[in-house]
């Protein structure tokens, strides 16, 4: 498979195959780039960043703590959906742990909107 | 309701790039006030709440609300002068300042420096002249990115996006994963706007298509948007009208260029840059204004707020130096010019002197294979192979300004 | 919910308001009936924003005398509302060889009592700098000039609303019926009956025409797209410059607006009703023809581009009373010079309206509007007492217009509200400047919100229910 690279703003062309049962990685500069290719090529992973609704209605953004697999990427979205987040939630606030048993906490990133004068 | 408030240093602009300069400034131990016109401070990240940010400047990956808090609280632990919903409504070349603020009217304020530090506009549908209807569903990507990711709302449920620059692209995954349907991706260009990885995080992780050299041809629906023709475009860029096909979509959202917003300066003598649309300055980030500076996207449009932060740093400690008296003797001034391939090369001045110093650039095309060489009158101050260059993602070399020996030439050779 | 009234006004547009303008000055009760979200909606909002000085005219016409006599009147109104106007003159500009041109419009001028004057090239440079390098004469009309068109139809609503009369929006008649003495006029959801209906509804006047069964008129259609320039620009014009006129209409002009921009355009295309879609073909008519009079072009600097409907019927206004079904007026077909036409066309139909009833003048008429200044036509004391008073005065909203949150309430509560993220644009600016609203939609929208007590997802940009701009929290797409 062909991919970019993107453990860096570097963006190096990735070639991916395997080659007698070894994946060998082609394009990458420096050693994030192995390992990258490898993992996008094995089973490649994915942060996830979403919105959690707050109790009075409004939002705050969120994060996984480590990335999942990429195809879990809507599961995961789903139980996010599903969480509540207090309105003083504040960055760092851990709403849920080992999602789905997937290993990755939902963090708290940002805080809810208030206070603007509206 | 009050005098003129003196200040060594004012801010203008509370986003990455206002709150780096101004604790740099304050390092140096000028007094400092930062004007921010929203109610807190971190602008546009506070809105990016994608994951992406902080790499190079805190060594860990984090999203945007968490890189601006970051900045915030040293802000905060910082004695540097804050004030919210403070929009600059005038400033001269003397470094006067009126500002309009709920808590304190309209004030004046007079600095010894000012940096610069309003962002960026997005371009709109207006500015490109979008043919058909004008009817609800037409948003610029940020718009969009604002109503869902701070008031949250979502603007449409069917889209299509015009641009590849990296808010469309972020905003394309943003909707899909809030459970809209992207449908499609128009570049006019022939390559993406936007970063690499976003093209494969956003669209491609999501099936999404693009398609280059294609533009919109009209807008169809009112008082919503119901659809739109698109056609591929010649060499010319011009749509070819008998290719168009038609896409239902309930919104459009522009990611088709950003602009530096400069409008402050109408009244300034800072000379600007028809090709960044920021100011021309020099390796201090000064513009052609004595004590007047200018950092991040309100001086060119970044690619990651890492270089943002690098760069306001540099703008705030000249500021603070020049605001000071303490400015080191410069030596002669000479010009960075951008040619065969390279479309802008910043700072556009650089005097001669010790240390190094960086020179950012974008090309103009996508370049595979070629050479990137920096030359100084007869020296050659760097020659180096590059895979691909691409308008997309702003490129930097270090040089030695020691060996500066002329205007320098940034330049591409095949 | 049935009403009765005394005068139906149906249509919202400059004329329609007008009208209702003047009605309210009288003992009779009148109401306005527009289909859309606010008042100069439709063509009313999307013209040039020119004071025709009425050279152009064919002598003899309605539209000669409604031009002659709506351009006196238009200054004055403009000036006692309070809405932007400049009556900076027009200059029809000619090349070598089409001096005859010139005089043919001097003449019509003549005949129609315009004050104008020809010019030659020296002439028209002293007064216009920008005009292109191979303009030899001009035609110069010192009464013309530019007005904000929907300002004036927002004002003229304004002062009739607080005069007393109604104006109900999103009221968009589907019947009118004559019975007996009085008619039925219904709309989807309410019935109204009146003595008098006075037919403004520009685009569909015919229509509702015929919906009452009165004169049928044959009406085309003929669309005209525009650019609008950022305000930077207003430096590089004086004055209206025009071509020479043609068949299909005054040609297309480069002006500065009442509002500070420039303005390119419009083309002239025939269409059918409500078509409004700016075409590739259209705008690049523009950019051939603006060189041919204008010299420092700048299209790099749209901002915007919008598009207008000319209906047209005939060769003239149709304006005055049915001769098949008494009492119902009309003033339809008000193409170009429709928007300066309109106090005097306001002025003759309110008093045939008026004669009717043998209505008395109000003692007590509100002939100003109250104070509207905006943030930058404040002095700084002025400014500081009211923030001192209420602190919104001193948050700017729309940052590219410098629009106060206390302006965009105010526009809220006005005497006819703007409820619609356009009506709010249409009477404060937000929104209309370079970034089109990019950073302060979403706080005009907050503010709308707040103010209605409506949903965020219940703001509408403007006219229909489907015009929302958020259209559902996130997490409930489905």
């Amino acid at each position: 498979m062909n991919t970019i690279c993107i453990m860096c703003p570097m963006g190096c062309p990735l070639n991916i195959q395997e080659v007698n049962g070894e994946v060998v990685v082609t394009g990458n500069t420096c050693k994030r780039g192995q390992i990258y290719g490898v993992e996008e090529f094995t089973h490649p992973k994915r942060s996830v960043t979403a919105l959690v609704k707050t109790e009075s209605g409004g939002v705050v953004s969120v994060k996984t703590s480590t990335t999942v697999p990429k195809e879990r990427i809507f599961d995961v979205v789903a139980e996010i959906d599903a969480l509540r987040a207090s309105d003083d939630a504040k960055i760092g606030d851990v709403l849920a742990r080992n999602v789905l048993g997937l290993g990755a906490d939902i963090i708290v990133t940002g805080t809810a909107k208030s206070g603007v004068p509206a | 309701m009050m005098g003129t408030l003196n200040f060594d240093v004012v801010i203008i602009g509370g986003g990455p790039a206002g709150m780096a300069a101004a604790l740099s400034a304050r390092k140096e131990g000028a007094s400092v006030l930062i004007l921010e016109r929203d109610v807190r401070l971190g602008g546009i990240l506070n809105q990016c709440i994608h994951q992406g940010f902080g790499l190079h400047y805190f060594g860990e990956e984090m999203t945007g609300p968490e890189y601006a808090e970051r900045f915030r609280k040293m802000v905060e632990q910082s004695d540097v002068e804050v004030m919210l919903e403070s929009m600059v409504l005038s400033l001269t070349d003397d470094k006067e300042l009126t500002v309009l603020s709920p808590k304190l009217g309209l004030c004046h304020i007079k600095a010894k420096a000012v940096v610069l530090a309003m962002g960026c506009r997005e371009r709109t549908a207006g500015a490109i002249a979008l043919p058909g209807t004008r009817p609800a569903g037409i948003y610029t990507a940020g718009m969009a990115q604002k109503i869902c990711n701070i008031d949250g709302y979502l603007v449409g449920k069917e889209v299509v996006i015009l641009g590849s620059g990296d808010i469309g692209l972020i905003m394309a995954r943003r909707m899909t994963t809030e459970g809209a349907k992207v449908k499609l991706v128009l570049e006019l260009m022939p390559y993406s706007s936007g970063l690499k990885r976003n093209i494969v995080q956003c669209l491609d992780d999501y099936g999404i298509p693009i398609k280059f050299s294609h533009t919109i041809t009209r807008v169809v629906g009112s008082p919503r948007m119901t659809g739109l023709y698109y056609a591929p475009v010649g060499a010319d860029r011009k749509p070819i009208l008998e290719e168009e096909q038609y896409i239902d979509a309930d919104t459009l959202l522009l990611s088709v260029g950003l602009i530096p917003e400069n409008d402050l300066l109408g009244a300034t003598r800072v000379e600007l840059s028809r090709i960044t649309n920021g100011a021309v300055v020099d390796e201090n980030r000064m513009t052609s204004v004595p004590g007047i500076f200018s950092c991040g996207n309100v001086l060119h449009v970044h690619d990651l707020v890492d270089n943002v932060s690098h760069e306001a740093e540099i703008a705030g400690c000249s500021a603070a130096k020049f605001a000071l008296g303490e400015c080191e003797e410069q030596g002669e001034e000479v010009a960075v010019v951008a040619k065969d391939g390279v479309r802008y090369a910043l700072p556009q001045k650089i005097h001669r002197g010790e240390g190094k110093v960086q020179i950012f650039f974008r090309t103009g095309d996508v370049y595979k294979n070629c050479r990137l060489i920096v030359e100084s009158g007869e020296v050659v101050l760097l020659s180096k192979k590059c895979q691909v260059l691409a308008p997309g993602e702003m490129g930097s070399v270090i040089v030695d300004k020691a060996k500066i020996a002329g205007d320098i030439v940034v330049r591409l050779e095949k | 919910m049935a009403k009765n009234v005394d005068v139906i006004v149906i249509g919202g547009g400059v004329v329609g308001t007008a009208v209702l303008d003047r009605l309210a000055r009288f003992n009779v009760s009148s109401l306005l009936l527009e289909k859309s979200d606010d008042v100069a909606a439709f063509s009313t909002r999307a013209n040039s924003g020119i004071v025709h000085a009425g050279y152009d005219c064919d002598p003899g016409t309605l539209k000669a005398k409604y031009n002659v006599r709506g351009n006196a009147l238009l200054w004055q109104d403009a000036e006692a509302l309070g809405v932007k106007h400049l009556q900076c003159g027009s200059i029809v500009v000619a090349k070598a060889g089409q001096e005859a041109q010139i005089e043919k419009l001097r003449q019509k001028a003549l005949a129609n009592g315009v004050d104008v004057e020809v010019w030659n090239r020296e002439q028209t440079l002293a007064f216009e700098p920008s005009v292109a390098d191979d303009i030899e004469s001009s035609l110069y009309a010192k009464s013309a000039g530019i007005v904000s068109p929907f300002g004036l139809a927002i004002a003229y609503a304004d002062r009739a609303v607080l005069n007393g009369a109604e104006i109900a929006l999103e009221q968009e008649v589907v019947k009118v019926e004559k019975a007996g003495d009085s008619f039925k006029v219904a709309t989807k959801d309410n019935e109204y009956t009146a003595k008098v209906v006075v037919n403004c509804a520009g685009e569909y006047g015919a229509n509702i025409n015929d919906l009452a069964g009165v004169e049928h008129f044959e009406t085309t259609y003929r669309r005209g797209d525009y650019f609008i320039l950022d305000s930077t620009e207003r430096k590089r014009i004086n004055t209206v410059i025009f071509p020479l006129p043609t068949a299909a209409g005054k040609g297309i002009l480069v002006a500065p607006t009442a509002d500070g921009n420039v303005i390119y355009g419009p083309t002239a295309v025939d269409t059918v009703i409500d078509d409004t879609t700016s075409s590739l073909n259209s705008l690049d008519t523009i950019r051939r023809s603006v060189p041919l009079s204008y010299k420092n072009p700048t299209f790099n600097k749209c901002i915007r581009i919008y598009s207008g409907l000319r209906t047209i019927i005939g060769h003239d206004f149709v304006i005055g009373e049915s001769k098949l079904v008494p009492n119902f007026v009309m003033a339809i077909g008000i193409c170009s010079p429709g928007l300066t036409s309109a106090p005097a066309i306001a002025e003759d139909l309110c008093e045939l309206v008026v004669s009717k009833f043998s209505a008395t003048k109000k003692e007590n008429v509100v002939e100003r509007l109250p104070e509207n200044k905006g943030l930058l036509e404040l002095d700084e004391q002025e400014l500081n007492s009211r923030i001192a008073k209420d602190e919104a005065w001193g948050r700017i909203v729309c940052r590219c217009e410098k629009v106060t949150e206390a302006e965009i309430v105010r526009a809220i509560h006005s005497p006819l509200p703007a409820c619609t993220v356009d009506a709010v644009k249409r009477r404060t600016r937000a929104g209309m400047g370079r970034c089109q609203g990019g950073f302060c939609g979403p706080r005009v929208m907050e503010i709308i919100s707040r103010e209605l007590n409506i949903p965020l997802d219940k703001v509408r940009k403007g006219n229909g229910e489907d015009s929302n701009i958020a259209v559902c929290k996130v997490g409930e797409v489905k």
